[in-house]
């Protein structure tokens, strides 16, 4: 498909595109995202959000919920997990059957957030593996809609490490920015600079 | 204004009231442990007292008090005088006291999660057992002993490296917000006052 051109076909006319086998599987993977909500905290106000006609989540074919991890490929993971729920959420991800996603939804399911006590599981990922992290408390419904695409992304190139939705730049702030010299990205640059300084 | 709730308590039950303090409108009687259930069943049943609304049950752990370390809080009130009081009992080390479920039907899960969060021992209790946390766990989060660190996992944690990007690493979570409570000796403030 690399260097395949667009090309829209006329209603009259026939014709035949030529690809790989996993392209077009991947393709076929990253349209349909059966998702299993695994919800537990106040983060699921914003995917309701997420998943209404105001954002529709619908667009990007990741509408079905499925309320068994048997028929799920995508596992929303929303929300604080708990040192008690951890085991749960172990078995439905065991029950999913390949291939299946992780998306962490938020601060708390990506790292504990604030909770940081003997209660809760700091980050599902010691438990079941990551594909996206959205940070948020609780993120916006287009930040998880980056995320989405960004897993889909993920899975059309066939990528299974973590990834992360990175900040969206406030276009004001940039003009703030430019207005005072400094370059377009800086209020990223800083945030990132401040995070890596640390390591 | 339940002065009057302290006064009566003090008429009937003399010593056994160690302390009492109002401040702010919020009156308190610090009371002889082993005199708790009998003390409670009187604040319920006492025409002048009629303390008919149980509101909070809780403990409180002064690390640094040789004697009594553990602090039973209990709130009630009285719907029909409209008067609250609060009631404590200071207890040792292996925290014990009678149970208040068969005074107040609703002190039940309250003591329940008192035994949970601070391991007091509620003699009496029809059902004492965890009531937030999971049975295998050990020991009493809320206690200052308890290490802030400290969790039990119940699912054995990835082997595998989490690759993680710049935001998360190792050390996520909040570790500049945990406290630790490892001192012992009292601490004395600007002020003069210690700890115990």
């Amino acid at each position: 498909m690399s260097q395949s051109q667009s090309y829209v076909f006329e209603g009259s006319e026939q014709g035949f595109a030529t690809t790989r086998l996993e392209d077009m599987l991947n393709w076929a993977k990253k349209y349909s995202l059966f998702q299993y909500p695994f919800v537990t905290a106040c983060c699921a106000m914003e995917f309701m959000a997420l998943a209404s006609p105001r954002f529709d989540m619908a667009r990007f074919g990741a509408e079905a919920p499925r309320f068994s991890p048997r028929q799920a490929d995508l596992l929303w993971v929303v929300g604080t997990i708990t040192q008690r729920q951890a085991p749960i959420l172990k078995t439905v991800y065991d029950q999913m059957a390949d291939p299946k996603y992780v998306l962490a939804f938020g601060t708390c399911a990506s790292c504990g957030g604030f909770y940081d006590n003997y209660t809760t599981l700091a980050g599902i990922d010691k438990v079941i593996p990551v594909d996206v992290y959205v940070p948020g408390c609780p993120p916006r419904p287009e930040s998880v809609i980056d995320g989405l695409l960004l897993l889909q992304d993920k899975i059309q190139r066939g990528d299974r490490t973590a990834g992360i939705v990175k900040p969206r730049t406030d276009p004001r702030q940039v003009a703030a920015d430019l207005a005072a010299g400094h370059s377009g990205d800086v209020a990223h640059t800083r945030l990132v600079e401040l995070r890596t300084s640390k390591a | 204004m339940s002065t009057r709730v302290l006064q009566r308590l003090r008429e009937v039950f003399g010593d056994a009231v160690l302390e009492t303090h109002s401040q702010h409108g919020d009156d308190t009687a610090i009371v002889e442990p082993s005199r708790w259930q009998e003390i409670a069943t009187f604040l319920r049943d006492d025409p002048k007292c009629a303390m008919n609304h149980f509101i909070d049950l809780t403990a409180v752990d002064y690390l640094n008090r040789r004697e009594s370390r553990f602090e039973v809080v209990l709130h009630v009130r009285s719907i029909e005088k409209l008067h609250r009081v609060r009631l404590k009992a200071r207890l040792g080390d292996a925290p014990a006291i009678d149970t208040l479920s068969k005074v107040w039907v609703g002190a039940n899960w309250f003591e329940r999660e008192c035994f949970d969060m601070f391991g007091v021992d509620f003699v009496g209790h029809p059902d004492l057992r965890r009531i937030l946390m999971y049975p295998e766990f050990v020991g009493s989060p809320l206690r200052k002993d308890y290490s802030a660190q400290q969790t039990q996992p119940l699912v054995e944690y990835r082997s595998e490296a989490v690759g993680k990007l710049p935001p998360f690493d190792e050390h996520e979570g909040m570790p500049f917000g945990r406290q630790t409570h490892d001192r012992v000796a009292p601490r004395v403030n600007a002020l003069g006052f210690s700890d115990e």
